[in-house]
């Protein structure tokens, strides 16, 4: 009896414990963004005055006025428009290739992989002079397809070497399986490899529509129609030289983490749903 | 026939090439060529100094190595204490407890905002003056008072302080990748581990480690290359290079380019910068090879 | 499911695509590149009254913050891509650069028209700050390359009401560094904060030890110390030096001055938190906005010693150019003309709260932004000089002075340091 007894509180205790150390670290994600949006519901004369975690007033017109000051009609759209033609640029692009280094051969595969990985680590300053310049000689500056094929570059090497590393652990028996099934080689690749990759796929998806989303300078070097910027340009101007719009602000920014958090619940189920697949394999 | 299974195998890593060698290789060779020169990034003559620039960054640029040295403190402390938190943050919601859905999204919110509003809102958690002091008044509550301190003002403490606001905008990436990383382990293993009488110790250290080995490494190689190239997160925390304090390489090279109109010097500080990084990701991957 | 949303990419991709064309007008169009925010529908309108005077339509595009701009404006550079009108954010080196390069478009003949008539409506010094003059080192030809269209100055700012409650005056804030410690003495022990200002971002230091520079020793020391005829080790150096470590042992420093960066300081002050600040006019409209009952009044910063004039930086706020090779540049030239017309300016200074750049516009502008003004015959401007120091130079000048406020530095260690940096710039462009 003392035994049982004895399991059944330690398992309490130490559920109880985790559930402790989960909740601290849970408040202090949320405390910012609780911030970020009781910041967005005060007036601008009130917003360092008042320090509490309730406004005394609730200026929901803030999000009607960001929204229409912003410009985030058009430039919202375009976010979402890059946003979705570079991760899905990316995914095939990435995914084509860390299964080519992980599973097939041919020369230079091992020269061509370290090269990926070298760009991953070595950033480049100023770079965008050089795209400037760069897209202007390719007549694709100004242009939506300019901007998509340098932001699919910039996720690039780290996509590939985020799959290269699950395609490495992937067991090899469903795959020879298929092979002898007949598949061919870009069979194998979108009807076994891409499934069984799905939570690290989702980690890629998750990874690259952020840096996208977030990205503003590269918009605004190279694009000079306003009708092509994406959001975070547009938000850029409650960020006056002088004068912040600080509620205005923190409005635009809360309703600009929210697309990401929406790609980010949607993505994260795929991470779950890759157990049971996994399950399959073993 | 082996010539076309060759060819084949080319046309998956084509695309990849193809954007590579346009968006990144040109740039990359523009910019490397760059270092060899003096050009303030306006106008059309530039002057050849060769591995001056170079020199001057290994003999004369305090600076720059003071912002390398503070970079890589805070990387150390985002390998150690950030991923550790990680990891065991993942392994807790791996488990099968309540409210892991809840816990999976609100882990990632940190690294959802963006750069410029996490500093402000931690400068204004931290911050006396011009914040609200919450640190310190919960410290006081708690019957600490004499820790209670000016962390981001106090040249001694603010880059300590800017590193663990680092760690907590960035370990919602570890988590996800370590949740990933383990959830792709069969659980068969663990039940098998369990009837052969394991105890959760154990299957830890025998099951859990080692298959999590590449990925453990993965992230902390991103982990490193993120980390020191930190940068905005300083700007909003503490304004800037606090003396030196705060340097960041990062904001060195802008330093170089917008300050000092050195466009040139900025690209060899850029170029050595990559190198580092490169030392430092090679040996981690090396070392990922070898305990396998 | 894939095939379709790539073919909706797709699709997509080409209606987009198929919007990258401009509209061909008939009339001409000037494109005007800006940063300023805050003064952005302000210009739409007067674009708009433009259009309807003259026919030409004007095309104001906003690229902010500041720093993006810039980037902007650099990489258009490099692909000869700017537009009919731009500014220049940088220093005198970088103007006499894109000069040197040809984008900049030579508006003195414009300026000298019909007896200098245009160039007479402006303060002098406003314009100075767009012009080079003869025997400059940069090695450009004596000109008007810029058109101001406001002024500004920066200076130190007073709360009334927290003066009052330190029981001085709060119509006779201090007028000497003495009287200023002194009042930084009471700060500290009421338990106030004192003095705000950006010093996280190092050019706002500059500015005010330069200031007191040209008040201990006088302008033509402080150019021959940038020319290299006197060391940075000299005691009235060490005694501008040694002025941010007084301050900061009386207590009329504000804490954690050296992390705040412009934003912060001037949130503080709005919200009373702080008896003084340091800034620039531009701050009328900022305080404005965040605290409209703020009573408050702008002074010289203290003096030193009498022995030459107080001086504070001012001239030109922002300016536009006129790209060289634009196919519009008379038109562009004419608009930057009517920008700068009284009636224009006064709208411009009415609307923004910055003082403009046209003498006549001065009538309307409320007193706190006239006690700026004033302020406009003690002001220079480092773009004036006709030299400039090495950015290294003056990058551990600020530095050291913010390490001697946070207290790790004396001032002869700083002025030591210093001075070894520029030896060692000096010989390099000796080698050259």
């Amino acid at each position: 009896m003392k035994n049982t007894l004895y399991y059944k509180t330690k398992k309490i205790i130490v559920n109880t414990l985790i559930h402790l150390f989960l909740i601290s670290v849970a408040i202090t994600c949320l405390y910012p963004l609780l911030w970020m949006i009781v910041s967005s519901l005060k007036s601008q004369d009130m917003i360092f005055k008042d320090i509490s975690l309730i406004p005394r007033q609730f200026h929901f017109a803030n999000y009607v006025l960001a929204w229409a000051e912003g410009g985030f009609g058009r430039n919202f759209i375009n976010s979402i428009f890059y946003t979705v033609a570079v991760v899905f640029g990316i995914v095939m692009v990435s995914s084509m290739a860390a299964y080519a280094f992980s599973r097939l051969r041919f020369p230079g595969s091992k020269w061509l992989f370290i090269m990926f990985m070298a760009a991953m680590m070595i950033p480049i300053p100023g770079s965008f002079v050089a795209l400037y310049v760069l897209l202007n000689k390719l007549h694709l500056r100004n242009t939506p397809i300019g901007y998509i094929l340098c932001m699919i570059n910039v996720g690039l090497s780290t996509s590939i070497f985020l799959l290269k590393t699950f395609f490495d652990k992937m067991p090899k028996e469903l795959e020879d399986a298929a092979r002898i099934d007949g598949c061919s080689k870009f069979g194998l690749w979108f009807h076994v490899a891409l499934p069984l990759s799905k939570p690290v796929l989702a980690v890629v998806v998750v990874f690259n529509a952020l840096a996208v989303w977030n990205e503003y300078i590269l918009a605004l070097i190279i694009f000079d129609n306003r009708q092509f910027m994406p959001l975070q340009v547009a938000l850029q101007t409650f960020q006056g030289e002088f004068v912040t719009n600080y509620p205005l602000l923190m409005a635009g920014l809360t309703i600009t983490a929210l697309p990401i958090i929406i790609v980010y619940l949607v993505m994260q189920k795929y991470i779950i749903k890759g157990v049971t697949q996994g399950a399959l394999v073993g | 026939m082996k010539i076309k299974d060759t060819l084949e195998n080319y046309v998956f890593v084509l695309p990849a090439v193809v954007i590579f060698s346009i968006f990144y290789i040109i740039p990359f060779i523009w910019v490397f060529q760059l270092g060899l020169f003096e050009w303030d990034g306006i106008s059309f003559t530039k002057v050849f100094v060769g591995l001056g620039n170079f020199k001057e960054i290994f003999l004369q640029d305090v600076n720059w190595w003071r912002a390398m040295w503070n970079a890589s403190y805070i990387t150390l402390i985002a390998l150690t204490f950030q991923n550790i938190l990680a990891f065991m943050l993942a392994w807790a919601c791996d488990r099968e407890i309540k409210m892991k859905n809840f816990y999976r999204v609100i882990f990632f919110i940190p690294p959802v905002l963006s750069e410029v509003v996490v500093g402000m809102a931690w400068r204004f958690i931290i911050n006396d003056i011009d914040g609200a002091n919450i640190i310190n008044r919960s410290l006081v509550g708690m019957g600490l008072s004499n820790l209670a301190h000016n962390w981001l003002s106090d040249p001694k403490t603010a880059l300590t302080t800017v590193a663990i606001v680092h760690c907590w905008k960035g370990f919602g990436w570890g988590f996800l990748i370590f949740l990933a990383g383990l959830q792709t382990i069969p659980r068969e293993l663990y039940e098998a581990a369990r009837v052969d009488g394991a105890n959760a110790w154990q299957s830890f250290r025998r099951i859990t480690i080692p298959l999590m080995i590449p990925v453990v490494v993965l992230v902390a190689i991103l982990t490193v290359l993120g980390t020191m190239q930190v940068f905005v997160l300083i700007v909003s925390l503490v304004g800037g290079e606090f003396a030196g304090h705060t340097s960041v390489p990062v904001l060195r090279i802008l330093a170089s380019m917008r300050g000092s109109s050195r466009f040139g010097y900025a690209c060899a500080q850029g170029i050595t910068f990559g190198l580092v990084l490169v030392v430092i990701s090679f040996i981690q991957y090396r070392f990922s090879k070898k305990e396998r | 499911m894939l095939i379709r949303s790539a073919v909706l990419c797709i699709f997509a991709l080409f209606s987009v695509l198929g919007c990258s064309g401009q509209k061909i007008d008939a009339k001409p169009t000037i494109t005007v590149w800006h940063w300023m925010t805050d003064r952005d529908p302000a210009f739409q309108v007067l674009a708009k009254k433009y259009e309807s005077l003259t026919g030409i339509i004007v095309n104001f595009e906003l690229y902010a913050p500041s720093d993006a701009y810039s980037q902007k404006i650099r990489a258009a550079a490099q692909g000869t891509n700017l537009p009919d009108v731009f500014g220049i954010l940088g220093e005198k080196r970088d103007f006499a650069a894109f000069i040197k390069a040809g984008h900049i478009l030579d508006i003195t003949s414009y300026m000298e028209a019909n007896n200098s008539i245009w160039k007479n409506k402006f303060f002098p010094k406003a314009l100075a700050v767009n012009e080079f003059a003869l025997g400059n080192s940069y090695g450009i030809n004596p000109g008007i390359f810029g058109v101001p269209i406001d002024i500004m100055t920066i200076q130190m700012v007073y709360n009334k009401k927290l003066l009052a409650q330190l029981g001085l005056n709060p119509n006779r804030p201090p007028k000497t560094l003495v009287e200023f410690l002194d009042v930084g003495t009471k700060i500290q022990a009421a338990g106030m904060q004192g003095l705000v200002s950006g010093w996280g971002e190092v050019w706002m230091i500059d500015c005010l030890a330069n200031n007191y520079a040209f008040n201990i020793m006088g302008k033509d020391k402080v150019l021959a110390t940038i020319k290299g005829e006197v060391p940075y080790t000299d005691p009235d150096w060490i005694k501008v030096f040694a002025i941010f470590k007084q301050m900061k042992d009386s207590g009329v420093l504000a804490q954690g001055l050296v992390t705040m960066i412009n934003k912060s300081a001037e949130q503080l002050f709005a919200n009373e938190k702080a008896v003084f600040a340091f800034n620039g006019s531009w701050c009328v409209n900022v305080y404005k906005g965040m605290n409209s009952s703020l009573e408050y009044g702008a002074m010289l910063p203290p003096e030193a010693t009498d022995n030459f004039p107080m001086a504070i930086w001012g001239g030109a706020g922002s300016s536009f150019m006129v790209n060289a090779r634009s196919k519009n540049k008379e038109e562009a030239v004419k608009f930057l003309a009517w920008l700068t017309d009284q009636d224009q300016q006064a709208y411009l200074a009415q609307e923004t709260n910055n003082l403009p750049a046209n003498k006549n516009s001065l009538s309307k502008i409320p007193e706190i932004l006239a006690q700026f003004a004033r302020g406009m015959d003690y002001a220079t401007h480092p773009n004036v000089w006709g030299v400039s120091e090495f950015s290294l130079v003056i990058e551990a000048f600020d530095r050291g002075i913010q390490s001697i406020i946070i207290g790790e530095k004396t001032p002869e260690q700083v002025a030591n340091e210093v001075q070894q940096i520029k030896d060692r710039e000096l010989a390099k462009k000796r080698a050259r």
